[in-house]
């Protein structure tokens, strides 16, 4: 089944050609509204009316996360403020989130991507689609939600958490589709199996699983559990949400709409683009979008990217599971986590900065973070009370700017550690 | 007034262990010795023959540790004996952070560790209610 078989299935010249005109137009809006776009191609040398063919791309200018932090809230904004009906936000590294805005028509055109998502697998009018992502600044819930009503399914917006009500639910409402993380799939599947519910009893037919990274073996436990099929999706805020790329019934790759994004693999020391089917950081330029369009953002995520045509007769590429990042990020419980936002929350709380290591384990599918500070100087007091209120004090503060829990343990000095006189800041259990 | 220690310990097997044989290398005496202990890590505390190279030694393996002046005194050893300058104290607004008592006592008397709030008018309001204070000779020398 398709949402759009003539685009999912395009020859892939005619889709170079379609793809082409889109990039000109994006690269005039850009560079036409936005004076960062404008002084990026000035200084590369190049104007939008240089671009003739979607070989000329890489002749464009990179954008990266802290791009649009340094233009905060809204100042890659292509879009005037009075065309922009909803903005979305993701976490960042100095508290200030990353912010992106949407147009009527970004609204309506993302909606149909997630529509084309859950057709994806195997979703329909007649589908019950719960939506078990966050709901609220984060793109997973809402976006998940107007795709669910696009395709004409019985939405459920139940939003995170709540895992007996989400249960309840599933049973009364014959849920065929969920929608939520992989690892909180698995808890639900953990919880039934407590109330004495089998997983395998309810109408659910499909999960639409992403927003963090997962392996094989969680699909085909997930699969297995509840007798279903689990595909992965692929999505960032930056590019537009939930959306961007997912499995189709074959699980051979993640199918990017190349209507709406151009994915490119670059090598990320070099920069220098790579061929189909070489590992790499995968680069997108939004090609049909008003609100914020980007140009070559970097999504720091590693994969590669297939274009032979798929089982399923869709020619669009296919990029590989996500499975590692050329950064630092963590991504836990579907929050971007970067190292840097912990440590400085440690320097404000110690005025220095402390040894200290997070810790990311998987307990029971759930992800959990850990935060060991190493007690020295200062920070040290004769005092029960005091350190525990700087145990306190650090878990609050790193809970407001993650948005999530932390675990947080004192250590004595030098236990943390140390390669090569650098201590190792992240242990990653998960993988 | 008298030079307390204490040592950040982290709940792990040995870390007591390796604390005191860190002080027994440096030949190090310890004369009182308390632990305050949480879920999650521990304070050990303790007056030691020689302070200042307690710390040195600690520092210099690795733990983290501090000083704190402190104030021992003696409690007849008798019913009621605590409660009447913990009375004095309360009367003059002094509040205790914790006590401890010493293990070797002389005579027949109670020594009891304090660490008050305000030291200095402790050991003025101590002295007025007619109570002993130690100083650190006489706290080695028993």
């Amino acid at each position: 089944m398709y949402w759009n078989k003539e685009i999912e299935c395009m020859d892939r010249q005619a889709l170079a050609v379609l793809q082409t005109e889109k990039l000109k137009k994006t690269a005039k809006k850009v560079y036409e509204k936005v004076p960062f776009y404008q002084k990026a191609f000035d200084e590369k040398g190049i104007k939008p009316e240089d671009i003739q063919s979607l070989d000329d791309l890489k002749h464009l200018p990179f954008t990266i996360k802290n791009d649009l932090r340094d233009h905060y809230p809204f100042g890659l904004f292509s879009a005037d403020q009075e065309d922009i009906v909803r903005v979305h936000a993701s976490s960042g590294t100095t508290g200030k989130p990353t912010v992106v805005g949407y147009t009527k028509e970004d609204i309506k055109k993302w909606a149909g991507l997630m529509a084309r998502t859950f057709v994806f697998a195997g979703g329909n009018k007649n589908s019950v689609i719960q939506v078990a992502y966050g709901y609220g600044l984060f793109t997973g819930g809402l976006g998940a939600h107007y795709g669910a009503e696009a395709l004409g399914a019985m939405t459920v917006p139940i939003s995170g958490g709540n895992t007996k009500r989400q249960i309840m639910l599933m049973q009364d409402f014959g849920t065929t589709i969920i929608a939520c993380t992989p690892s909180y799939a698995l808890f639900m599947a953990e919880t039934m199996e407590e109330m004495g519910i089998d997983p395998k009893s309810l109408k659910l037919e499909a999960g639409v699983f992403g927003a963090e990274p997962w392996t094989e073996a969680m699909r085909a436990e997930i699969e297995k559990r509840f007798d279903i099929l689990a595909i992965d999706i692929y999505g960032l805020s930056e590019i537009m949400g939930p959306g961007v790329a997912s499995d189709c019934e074959h699980k051979c790759g993640l199918h990017i709409s190349e209507d709406f994004f151009l994915p490119e693999i670059i090598d990320p020391e070099t920069l220098e683009p790579l061929p189909y089917g070489e590992k790499g950081e995968l680069v997108i330029t939004t090609i049909d979008k008003d609100g914020i369009p980007l140009i070559r953002y970097r999504t720091r995520d590693i994969t590669a990217l297939h274009a032979e045509t798929c089982a399923c007769g869709r020619t669009m590429v296919r990029m590989d599971k996500v499975l590692g990042r050329s950064d630092d990020m963590l991504i836990i419980r579907g929050v971007n986590v970067f190292p840097s936002q912990i440590e400085g929350v440690l320097v404000e709380i110690a005025d220095v900065s402390p040894h200290y290591q997070i810790v990311v384990d998987r307990v029971g599918n759930f992800d959990r973070l850990e935060v060991q500070v190493e007690v020295e100087g200062s920070l040290f007091s004769d005092e029960v009370r005091r350190l525990e209120n700087l145990r306190t004090h650090i878990t609050a503060e790193i809970q407001t700017v993650l948005g999530i829990g932390v675990k947080v343990t004192l250590v004595e000095p030098k236990t943390i550690e140390r390669s090569m006189g650098k201590a190792k800041r992240v242990i990653d259990n998960r993988k | 007034m008298i030079k307390q220690i204490s040592v950040f310990v982290e709940n792990k097997k040995g870390r007591l262990a390796k604390i005191t044989d860190v002080l027994g290398q440096a030949g190090i005496d310890l004369v009182a010795l308390s632990i305050a202990d949480t879920t999650n890590f521990g304070i050990m505390r303790c007056i030691v023959s020689d302070s200042d190279k307690a710390l040195d030694v600690l520092k210099q393996n690795g733990f983290t540790a501090n000083t704190t002046d402190v104030i021992v005194l003696e409690v007849v050893d008798k019913p009621g004996g605590l409660a009447s300058v913990l009375r004095i104290l309360d009367d003059a607004d002094i509040s205790v952070e914790y006590l401890y008592s010493f293990v070797r006592t002389p005579n027949k008397n109670a020594l009891i560790l304090f660490r008050v709030e305000n030291i200095e008018k402790a050991i003025d309001v101590l002295g007025d209610g007619g109570v002993k204070l130690l100083d650190s000779q006489e706290v080695f020398n028993i």
